[in-house]
């Protein structure tokens, strides 16, 4: 079995340690035996999302970010087809903005790929901490770093889950990131993966179902992975 | 009066901070500060020489002190705050503690080493004759937001001042930009030629500050550090005046800077820039130049850097590795010693740390399986997440220990002929600390 995960973008969304949450998929999936490719775009690059199993958007900073912006037009259309198909996206911070209709910035109205029902509003003051939410996904809870200026609402899309400590999308309604089919947004780095390998394992689990109808992943010694997880856990709930 | 009396009282408070064991306190300058908001203002207008500020991500205070002992070496009496308390109410201590009982300060010069952000406040008090910026990498995103608002920071301030000298790294796009977007004049250091250094990182600013197109490098020395140009619209990196070449990494450091060799016994390719600045800064303030390959000869390297303790009869090597560019520069030092060895990673995360440890995986934590190391373990209040970060880059024989003496006592008694021990901030004068009592009991 192979799966192939495009990374978009990476040499502008790249901010807070992404790359650990491209590492955590492969070696994840190659500790089971699942070859593994990594596709690296650059925004001026062609992407077949029909090549892809898995879509990674990491964050950027707001000038990076806006940068992306300017070119996702040409995206906007292959990727709502690749999501439609049921293709496993997973969006981090800037990476989850840009999923939205858009993102307002200093009274400037910067368009989003429109795939998630969100949409976004800078504030001066930045949203920094640590984050833990509880979601219906997973008994055990989704641990997190979290530094974004934008905050973001949700429309009829579901959050990821609900805020047990930090402050969130918006640091108001308690909510957490948005899921919607089999993409996953959310504002928590640390990266998100390594700390958290149910939902990791999540995310493999859906692309390998989408590719090999049936196909299960088997079980992987995570005594370490938790404990990181259940210390943040412990310290901050 | 009011100058006096806050001279005194901070006096009083660095004396009793001394008998309390305290490094380096910022305490005393913000007391004087609320006494006399001006007590800064006035001293560093006493200062005869110029006046140099050492601002950057990493290397400031390796630059700094360099330059204070080029300086000292020429009997010339100087102001700087050597153990780095670098924010507004540090260098008021700093300037007071070298003044007498009247508040007089007899200094030919002062270097001072700022923090990023401190430097908008630190210049409405003392303006500054030259500014160094050594480099621009991430570090602490949580504290500082995007490396563009520190660059918003630094570029404030240098608009507070009038006729600065910027004295920027030439090999540094981020930095180089300042020349272009303060209009102040400016001078560059930078290494001149490829030495082989460069490694697959995560690498910030790759795109042109001007135009947004990507740069076009013919080679990297680390990060983004190297010879770059934008094919759009002309950003590039300008020559340097003072130019290191003739680069030899294999024994210690060697290499030429305008025809004038330098020859150290420490390690580490980014002592390179530290040394360029601070001899392009005393180069610039009319220091002679003549006994300076022995001064930087001689230089000691500061608390936790590549710091060297025999314990046991055994090396071990305390590095202070806070942030990504910083740690896999470390870890390039590292893998230029070819003898066996164990290695101790300690994170923790205070806010002088940084709460946000993601940083972590920016680092190529992937190379430390090829620098002939017998084991890992991770300490520090982060232990957990360095456990993590050592298992998904598959290193072999990795454990913790969250106590740091426990720590390195387990690893002292590994096979390795040396010992690493790599910290961030605020675990650094802690575990020196450990390290001189476990070497004063032989």
């Amino acid at each position: 079995m192979k799966l192939t995960i495009g990374h978009l973008y990476p040499e502008l969304l790249n901010l807070y340690g992404d790359r650990g949450n491209i590492i955590t998929l492969q070696k994840r999936a190659q500790w089971r035996n699942i070859e593994v490719e990594i596709k690296e775009f650059k925004l001026s690059d062609k992407i077949n999302f029909a090549d892809l199993d898995i879509v990674f958007l990491g964050g950027g900073s707001d000038k990076e970010q806006l940068l992306v912006s300017k070119k996702l037009s040409k995206i906007k259309s292959s990727l709502s087809g690749y999501v439609a198909d049921d293709g496993v996206i997973m969006a981090v911070c800037g990476g989850f903005q840009i999923l939205g209709h858009y993102y307002k910035q200093k009274g400037e109205l910067i368009d989003g790929l429109g795939i998630l029902d969100i949409f976004t509003e800078s504030e001066n003051n930045r949203l920094i901490g640590n984050v833990i939410i509880k979601t219906e996904l997973f008994s055990r809870p989704i641990v997190g770093f979290e530094n974004h200026g934008g905050r973001t609402y949700l429309g009829s899309c579901p959050p990821l889950g609900k805020v047990i400590c930090g402050y969130g999308n918006n640091g108001k309604d308690g909510m957490e990131g948005a899921i919607y089919k089999n993409v996953i947004g959310t504002y928590l780095h640390g990266p998100l993966l390594p700390k958290n390998p149910h939902l990791c394992d999540y995310i493999l689990q859906k692309a390998l179902e989408r590719k090999y109808p049936g196909a299960t992943l088997s079980p992987l010694d995570d005594a370490i992975e938790i404990a990181a997880n259940e210390y943040i856990v412990n310290r901050f709930a | 009066m009011k100058k006096i009396l806050a001279v005194w009282i901070t006096k009083f408070l660095i004396f009793a901070g001394k008998l309390a064991g305290k490094k380096g306190s910022s305490t005393p300058g913000a007391v004087a500060l609320k006494i006399c908001p001006d007590i800064l203002k006035w001293l560093s207008g006493q200062v005869k020489g110029s006046i140099v500020a050492v601002c950057g991500t990493n290397g400031k205070t390796t630059t700094n002190n360099l330059l204070y002992s080029i300086l000292k070496s020429q009997g010339k009496k100087v102001v700087c705050n050597n153990v780095g308390a670098n924010m507004l109410e540090g260098v008021a201590t700093t300037f007071i503690s070298n003044t007498n009982f009247f508040g007089k300060l007899d200094a030919d010069y002062a270097c001072i080493e700022i923090d990023e952000v401190s430097t908008v406040k630190v210049f409405d008090h003392m303006v500054p004759n030259f500014m160094i910026i050594t480099n621009l990498f991430r570090d602490q995103l949580d504290r500082y937001g995007e490396i563009d608002i520190t660059i918003d920071f630094l570029k404030r301030a240098i608009s507070k001042t009038g006729d600065i000298t910027l004295i920027l790294n030439a090999d540094d796009p981020l930095v180089t930009a300042f020349g272009r977007e303060t209009g102040k004049k400016c001078v560059y250091f930078g290494v001149g030629e490829d030495v082989g250094a460069s490694l697959n990182e995560t690498k910030e600013g790759r795109f042109c500050r001007f135009c947004g197109s990507e740069l076009a490098y013919q080679f990297y020395h680390y990060s983004q550090l190297g010879n770059y140009g934008c094919i759009k619209c002309g950003f590039s990196r300008p020559a340097a005046d003072f130019e290191a070449l003739n680069v030899d990494l294999s024994d210690g450091l060697s290499f030429t800077v305008n025809n004038q060799e330098i020859s150290v016994d420490y390690r580490g390719f980014y002592n390179i820039y530290n040394i360029l600045a601070a001899y392009s800064a005393a180069s610039l303030i009319g220091a002679s130049l003549e006994n300076v390959h022995k001064v930087l000869g001689e230089y000691k390297p500061q608390i936790g850097r590549m710091e060297t303790f025999t314990i046991h009869g055994k090396p071990v090597i305390l590095n202070l590795s806070k942030n990504p560019a910083g740690f896999n520069q470390t870890i390039s030092t590292i893998a230029s010693d070819s003898r066996k060895k164990d290695i101790l990673v300690v994170i923790n995360d205070n806010a002088q740390d940084g709460r946000d440890v993601s940083w972590l995986w920016d680092v190529d934590f992937e190379r430390l399986g090829a620098v002939n190391a017998s084991s890992f373990t991770a300490s520090g209040i982060r232990f957990h997440d360095v456990l993590v970060r050592f298992k998904y880059a598959q290193l072999d024989n990795f454990s913790s220990e969250a106590d740091v003496k426990a720590a390195i006592l387990k690893c002292l008694e590994g096979d390795g002929e040396v010992l690493y021990v790599l910290v961030n901030y605020t675990v650094l004068f802690s575990t020196q600390k450990i390290l001189k009592s476990l070497e004063g009991n032989k």
